[in-house]
């Protein structure tokens, strides 16, 4: 077995110095009942590299990869491309096999690179501190409704329609089984939500979404100053990072707690995850942040160095009464997140957002000329929705057939609503290129 | 050309004397170690480390929304950057480079052909909203590790979607909440009981749920105190948290009649799976009676620590919890792959929804790899050399050091600082002093029942010959100890890694968690250098 260094040899020896006869003696606590005299029963037995990449090429053959076909599916998760020096950088062993930077006197390159991590997603959300990662966008934004409660001691969120669907359900989920009251909008595919009159002194927070999980672009400055003249706050959820490019901060607005899904920097799709959370908030907040944070101090011979800091949130110190469960963060993705951001640089970072709402544009065009077709946004990023003439998810059936990912049918993730039935959630990054969003309109026209 | 008489090329002859004062060199730098700067005091604006095209002149649908003016991210070139994130590595332990015996996080060996089926076209590129049609594959995939957990922990049903351990626990015990609901009682069970030894996530977690937290009593042995658990189950326990093995390292010799227990006074029993590493392919948890347990992926099953995450916490259920596993779940219709999302008809009544999508993927395909590559038969091994290395190193230092527990130990041994009485140097000291020998510490003043504990967890990834140096320095450190004169030498260690001890009472007291300009090191503000 490849991994394991013992030899039968240095098996023996070490017995002999423990003084036991077997292996068997060492595992004496286990019940005799439960104790496997032999392997594992109806598991294969270990194999070598190359039988292994065979078996995982043969679960590849099966799926349609992205890079195969026109794509423009969106909705949490972007398709775009991540220069190779990211994925190099990851992979160097010290930092892919390194563990939660605890010793901070040989680990300095995770905790500066966190550092650095943090002062950029406190640039790009406007904002005044974050923290070192969350396990991702959506479990982030439960996170930040559950630290609103804390520091409001209310026990009401008023959750946006225009919130992804899934993420709406995970707060749902934590409401129900922690005890609070999510109080649900019906989807706001038309991006005309105005939630400012239902705020009131039980409203703990506001959670909305910019740009919606519709594409429609917000301003909720007015909507910040209903929250903070009734005691609550607003929580502004960004589920499509380079946006932050174009896009005045949530910071701007007025957000207190500023949550995104980082997968578009650095990160590929991976089918859904590992991806990373950022998770920032006004200073006055800092205390009741979940998650790790990374902080500069100095060394015994005075030089800058950094630690992980604030611990006694935690759980690992403060137990039950932690601000949150979470001990794992989102470290190596946010060291993609990072590593991306920094060749991207103000420069590329502004040229990559303009690109990606140059192509959106391009292809709203394209699909607002198709017989029966509209486009319900009057303004987006690089997704919006577009409602068919029939309804979306047998129409993605068929264009997948001809080896085209034409979007996302809104039913999948709301179902059983027949107001989202006929829609169509479309995206297209600096990846989509007109050799690939004409076949998808010449096929769409085919299908409809 | 020069015919030089010198033959040695500046190789040996004039190397001067180990005497030679140290140097303070121009750069600060130290040979290998360099000294790296933020990225935001080495930015130009100007610089890229990307090339995009020109974007198309389109109508700007932004609502107004526009940003106005700079973020102020720095720029830099491609070989800057690959040069800053480098030398930052090189600050950095980490597993590939030695013994890593943090207890209780497994920091076994991380395998490179898991990275790379992770990353094959057709699997790291797919998009999780893709029509099912489109990935019947990775479907396939998750669902056979599915099998191989269900099948190795001997439990009926697995949630796949926790995105690590805590989240596990809180999709276990969520899975608890909803059991007791369903049967009507969640309004009068509020008490989890858990040892004192346990993880922090765990009462975090049983707390956020709203269950109050109470203390099992340990026996003299480390393990559950058998009749104290006995005596606190009520009709007012909704559930036991217990690592197994525990946190000391042993396993709970008494946990069937433990789990026997718990059932008959109606609650359930959750298991702490972040120690599955010493008994996988060897014990089937379902033999031992319990009802659910988060299994890290990022521990047994080695998917990189990478810094502190991704990890990934799927959680195996009992037939009485599966019936509120939360969504996603793989479905198989024939040879057709689906998944049952939020919405979908399903047996059971599913507890809600605890991550976007399907989980973490990424680390489902590198677990898979790794079990594919150890077999039925190497896992068991996996649990066997681990177990043994643990005590081989108890074994070894059990005359110098001082054992919590009498052995043996499963796969992590456990010392307290009776060893360090009188001589002035700390658990911490001891540890710092370790990096100087170049390891890792072990985890230190865990678990909290154990005074000054030093929790070792080697992993069957080192090999004997490394064992061996690594008790040598650790009895050499220990009889340094004992000299009774070294505990300032301890105080001031490390001496030899890229940073000393960091005040951490200062980074809390005045935490600055952003660079500013303003808090750049004298002299360095590249923004007041331009100025001038």
């Amino acid at each position: 077995m490849r991994y394991l260094p013992l030899t039968e040899a240095d098996r023996r020896e070490m017995l002999a110095v423990i003084g036991a006869k077997s292996v068997d003696e060492l595992f004496k606590d286990v019940p005799a009942s439960a104790r496997l005299g032999a392997k594992v029963a109806g598991l294969p037995d270990h194999q070598g590299e190359l039988e292994v990449e065979r078996a995982f090429q043969a679960y590849a053959a099966k799926n349609v990869s992205p890079s195969t076909a026109p794509f423009f599916i969106g909705a949490g998760a972007y398709r775009h491309h991540v220069p190779s020096t990211v994925d190099y950088m990851i992979q160097r062993g010290e930092f892919l096999t390194s563990y939660t930077p605890y010793q901070p006197e040989i680990t300095q390159g995770t905790l500066q690179y966190l550092f650095e991590f943090q002062t950029q997603v406190t640039l790009l959300t406007g904002m005044e501190v974050a923290n070192a990662s969350m396990y991702d966008g959506s479990t982030g934004t439960t996170e930040a409704v559950l630290m609103a409660n804390r520091l409001t001691r209310r026990h009401k969120a008023l959750i946006s329609g225009g919130l992804h669907p899934q993420y709406r359900s995970i707060i749902e989920t934590t409401a129900k089984w922690e005890g609070f009251k999510a109080q649900i909008s019906k989807p706001d595919a038309e991006g005309l939500e105005d939630l400012i009159a239902a705020v009131d002194k039980e409203t703990s927070c506001v959670v909305v979404q910019n740009p919606s999980f519709f594409g429609h672009v917000r301003d909720f400055t007015k909507l910040a100053e209903a929250c903070h003249a009734a005691g609550a706050l607003l929580i502004v959820v960004v589920t499509e990072v380079v946006s932050l490019g174009l896009l005045k901060p949530p910071g701007e607005m007025g957000a207190d707690i500023v949550v995104c899904e980082g997968q578009s920097i650095g990160n590929g799709l991976g089918f859904g995850g590992p991806y990373v959370g950022l998770f920032a908030t006004k200073e006055k907040y800092m205390r009741q942040m979940p998650g790790r944070l990374c902080g500069e101090t100095v060394d015994a011979d005075g030089k800058r160095g950094f630690v992980l800091t604030l611990s006694t949130r935690e759980q690992h110190i403060r137990r039950e009464k932690a601000t949150s469960n979470i001990c794992t963060n989102a470290g190596l993705c946010a060291l993609a997140f990072t590593v991306h951001l920094t060749l991207l640089g103000e420069a590329g970072f502004t040229r990559l957002a303009e690109l990606n709402h140059a192509k959106a544009s391009q292809l709203a065009d394209k699909l607002a000329a198709v017989p029966g077709v509209k486009v319900l946004n009057d303004s987006f990023f690089n997704e919006f929705t577009v409602k068919l003439p029939k309804p979306a998810a047998p129409v993605v059936e068929a264009l997948a057939a001809k080896r085209i990912l034409g979007g996302l049918p809104v039913s999948r993730l709301i179902p059983g609503d027949a107001s989202v039935e006929n829609l169509l959630l479309v995206a297209a990054t600096e990846t989509a290129t007109e050799a690939g969003m004409d076949p998808f309109v010449a096929a769409l026209k085919e299908v409809l | 050309m020069a015919n030089s008489q010198d033959r040695s090329q500046g190789r040996a002859g004039g190397i001067a004397s180990s005497e030679a004062p140290a140097i303070n060199t121009f750069t600060g730098n130290r040979a290998l170690q360099i000294e790296e700067p933020l990225i935001f005091e080495m930015g130009q604006a100007g610089r890229c480390g990307v090339d995009l095209p020109e974007p198309p002149k389109v109508k700007d649908r932004l609502n107004g929304m526009r940003r106005k003016g700079d973020i102020g991210l720095p720029g830099l070139s491609e070989p800057q950057v690959v040069q800053h994130y480098t030398r930052l590595s090189q600050k950095n332990y980490a597993i590939d480079m030695g013994v890593y015996p943090l207890g209780s996080c497994t920091m076994k060996h991380n395998p490179r052909i898991n990275e790379k089926v992770a990353r094959l076209p057709g699997i790291g590129d797919l998009h999780p909203l893709q029509p099912v049609s489109t990935v019947q594959g990775a479907l396939e995939l998750i669902d056979r590790l599915a099998h191989w957990l269900k099948t190795l922990t001997g439990m009926p049903a697995v949630a796949m979607s926790p995105a690590a351990g805590a989240h596990g626990e809180m999709c276990g015990m969520m899975a608890i909440a909803a059991a007791l609901d369903a049967k009507g009682e969640r309004a009068q069970r509020k008490v989890v009981l858990a040892p004192e030894s346990a993880h922090g996530t765990n009462p975090a977690t049983a707390a956020a749920l709203g269950f109050v937290v109470k203390p099992i009593p340990a026996n003299d042995r480390g393990r559950v105190d058998l009749a104290a658990l006995k005596a606190a189950l009520g009709p007012d326990v909704a559930a036991i948290m217990l690592t197994n093995p525990n946190t000391c390292g042993l396993f709970e010799s008494e946990i069937v009649e433990i789990s026997k227990a718990v059932h008959t006074a109606g609650a359930y029993f959750y298991c702490d799976g972040a120690n599955f590493n010493a008994i996988v392919g060897r014990v089937r948890p379902g033999d031992l009676g319990i009802d659910c347990m988060h299994i890290n992926l990022h521990k047994t099953f080695s998917t990189p620590h990478g810094g502190g995450g991704p990890g990934a916490g799927p959680v195996v259920l009992s037939a009485a919890l599966a019936p509120y596993a939360p969504y996603p779940w793989i479905v198989k219709n024939g040879d057709k792959w689906s998944v049952a999302e939020d919405g979908a008809k399903v047996d059971g009544v599913p507890l809600g929804r605890l991550k976007a999508f399907h989980g973490q993927m990424g680390m489902f395909t590198r677990a898979l790899a790794y079990i594919m590559s150890h077999g039925a038969d190497g896992l068991k091994q996996v649990a066997e050399d681990a177990v043994l290395n643990a005590n081989y190193v108890m074994a070894a230092l059990k005359d110098v050091m001082s054992p919590a527990f009498e052995g043996p130990c499963m796969h992590e041994a456990l010392f307290d600082d009776s060893f360090l009485k009188d001589t002035g140097v700390s658990t911490l000291d001891f540890a710092k002093a370790m990096i100087d020998e170049g390891y890792h510490p072990m985890t230190m003043y865990f678990p909290l029942v154990v005074h000054g504990a030093m929790l070792i967890e080697p992993t069957e990834s080192v090999a004997k010959e490394d064992l061996d140096q690594f008790i040598g320095a650790l009895r050499s450190l220990t009889e340094r100890a004992k000299t009774g004169t070294a505990a300032e030498a301890f105080k001031a260690a490390p001496l030899y890694s890229p940073r000393r001890r960091l005040d951490e009472t200062l980074a809390a007291r005045k935490p600055v968690l952003r660079w500013k300009p303003s808090n750049n090191p004298p002299g360095s503000d590249p923004m007041k250098q331009a100025a001038e």
